[in-house]
């Protein structure tokens, strides 16, 4: 009877503790607090928010230590931090500091523009970004124990996220309805492992828990994630740059929760301030968007 | 029968699934209508402070603390472990005190501290349970009629029962471990139906101390 740390079903587990609830970014040990009482069932530590990254433009890094350091300190939620898609280093410096789960992020600038991160040689747990059920299932099998769709974080527009997770949710829906003689195709069609195909075929689900991620900034965004099949959200610029961030925070938590019950999002809608003020995805000139950074 | 699962947020589809393959009617409980003819309650992992905060908003508490002293079984795992305590270590507020333990949150770390391991637990007979623990919780102190249900090899208590109350700091949905279940399903079928010659649901006189 001897313990084994740093299982699948660890990693795993851990975001399975994580369903129904919103994961908040935050930029400060005060960030984390109100994240905190708002209800967050988990943080992300980074240094400015997607918005401000895209303002500030040039390139964007794996967070101070020391500033992820004080979060952890801040708060007894999991603490989530950034490292750029490929850096492995940033992600082996994350995982000295002991945070509870890296999220290899299309939001900072790539390091590697052909390989991920090898996952599974790591000891803490990783969720990755996808647009499409192949790209889910390439992350899975480097070793990515959690998902979220990636949406157009730091815009505030839902429009990208809808998409992501409707393209996941029916490309799931259209496998499982499959011929197990018509799955060798899929899975080279959606550039997958053929292993994790016939999974997701047979279980109508992903392997991996999926939350929804980038643009969503009013609770009613967060329930339609939720009732598209999210199994809980991200929220990144949406709180910390609305009017209101205490008040708005706590509104996306009770919203993610009760998503599908109209009358309590009403009630946790009212008197929230101005929302972020958000950016039209349509209008970023493709060079700029994040979401196409991953392979 | 139906037994409630405590829906706010976390592994709540895990134990919905334990139970319905079992035969029992799972019922996700987010409002406190939805206690209405339950005959048990399961409290999940997830985060504490995230359900603490959303049973006060949901004014979940006192229902919950009835079924509680009215004898319906409860389940806590990981964070429902902690929900249950009567005290918990640091000094943060009790949420339903219906469990005479000290436990202590985030026991043996953070998240790289995550582990699994196979352990005895005699009430579920000789085969060992497959105990994963995630950022778990332990007893730290054990009040007077808290009978240990499963320890560490190094003797830290995991596992506990108080009448009703059962709480532990791992995850036997994550296992596919269905005796813990059972168990809380029997348990159930009893409250809900007493056999003859036993005390009826909640005539017996009940005492969980001044934190009631």
């Amino acid at each position: 009877m001897t313990a084994e740390t740093s299982t699948w079903a660890t990693k795993k587990g851990l975001a399975q503790m994580l369903k129904g609830g919103v994961i908040m970014d935050v930029v400060t040990p005060e960030h984390a607090r109100i994240a905190e009482d708002a209800g967050a069932c988990a943080v992300m530590a980074l240094e400015r928010v997607p918005s401000d990254i895209r303002a500030a433009g040039g390139v964007a890094r794996m967070s101070d230590p020391a500033m992820i350091e004080a979060i952890m300190a801040a708060v007894s939620i999991p603490v989530m931090a950034k490292a750029r898609i490929g850096h492995f280093v940033e992600a082996q410096v994350l995982e000295a500091l002991g945070v509870d789960y890296i999220d290899e992020s299309e939001v900072l600038t790539p390091a590697d523009e052909i390989n991920h991160i090898d996952k599974h040689a790591f000891k803490v747990p990783f969720v990755c970004g996808c647009r499409n059920l192949g790209e889910a299932l390439r992350r899975i099998n480097e070793g990515a124990a959690m998902i979220r769709t990636k949406g157009e974080a730091g815009t505030g527009d839902i429009v990208e996220a809808v998409r992501h997770i409707r393209t996941l949710m029916s490309e799931i829906r259209r496998l499982a309805s499959m011929r197990e003689d018509e799955l060798f195709v899929a899975a080279k069609e959606m550039e997958a492992p053929y292993d994790l195909v016939k999974q997701v075929a047979a279980e109508g689900r992903l392997p991996v828990v999926n939350f929804v991620a980038g643009g969503i900034a009013i609770p009613a965004d967060a329930a339609l994630a939720m009732q598209l099949g999210a199994e809980g959200v991200f929220v990144g610029s949406g709180i910390f740059k609305s009017e209101n961030p205490a008040k708005t925070a706590e509104a996306i938590v009770q919203a993610t929760l009760h998503f599908d019950n109209p009358k309590i999002i009403a009630e946790v809608s009212k008197g929230l301030g101005s929302p972020m003020r958000g950016i039209a995805a349509a209008t970023i000139p493709e060079a700029e968007r994040l979401a196409v950074r991953g392979w | 029968m139906r037994i409630g699962v405590l829906a706010l947020h976390g592994a709540v589809i895990e134990h919905i699934q334990t139970l319905r393959s079992i035969g029992v009617e799972p019922v996700p409980v987010r409002l406190p209508e939805d206690l209405e003819g339950i005959s048990g309650l399961i409290l999940p992992g997830g985060e504490s402070t995230t359900m603490r905060k959303l049973v006060a908003r949901w004014n979940l508490r006192e229902p919950i603390m009835a079924l509680a002293r009215s004898g319906a079984p409860i389940l806590g795992t990981c964070a429902g472990m902690i929900i249950v305590a009567r005290e918990i270590a640091g000094g943060e507020e009790p949420v339903f005190p219906i469990l005479d333990v000290t436990v202590e949150r985030n026991a043996f770390g953070r998240q790289l501290d995550s582990f699994e391991m196979d352990l005895a637990m005699p009430i579920l007979g000789d085969r060992p349970v497959h105990a994963i623990f995630i950022r778990a919780p332990i007893i730290e102190r054990l009040g007077p009629g808290v009978e240990v249900l499963a320890r560490l090899p190094d003797q830290r208590v995991v596992a506990v029962r108080q009448r009703n109350v059962i709480a532990i700091s791992f995850h036997p949905e994550l296992a596919g471990e269905t005796r813990i279940h059972r168990l809380v399903a029997t348990m159930a079928a009893e409250y809900a139906e007493p056999r003859e010659g036993t005390a009826a649901a909640g005539a017996e006189p009940w005492s969980l101390g001044e934190a009631l």
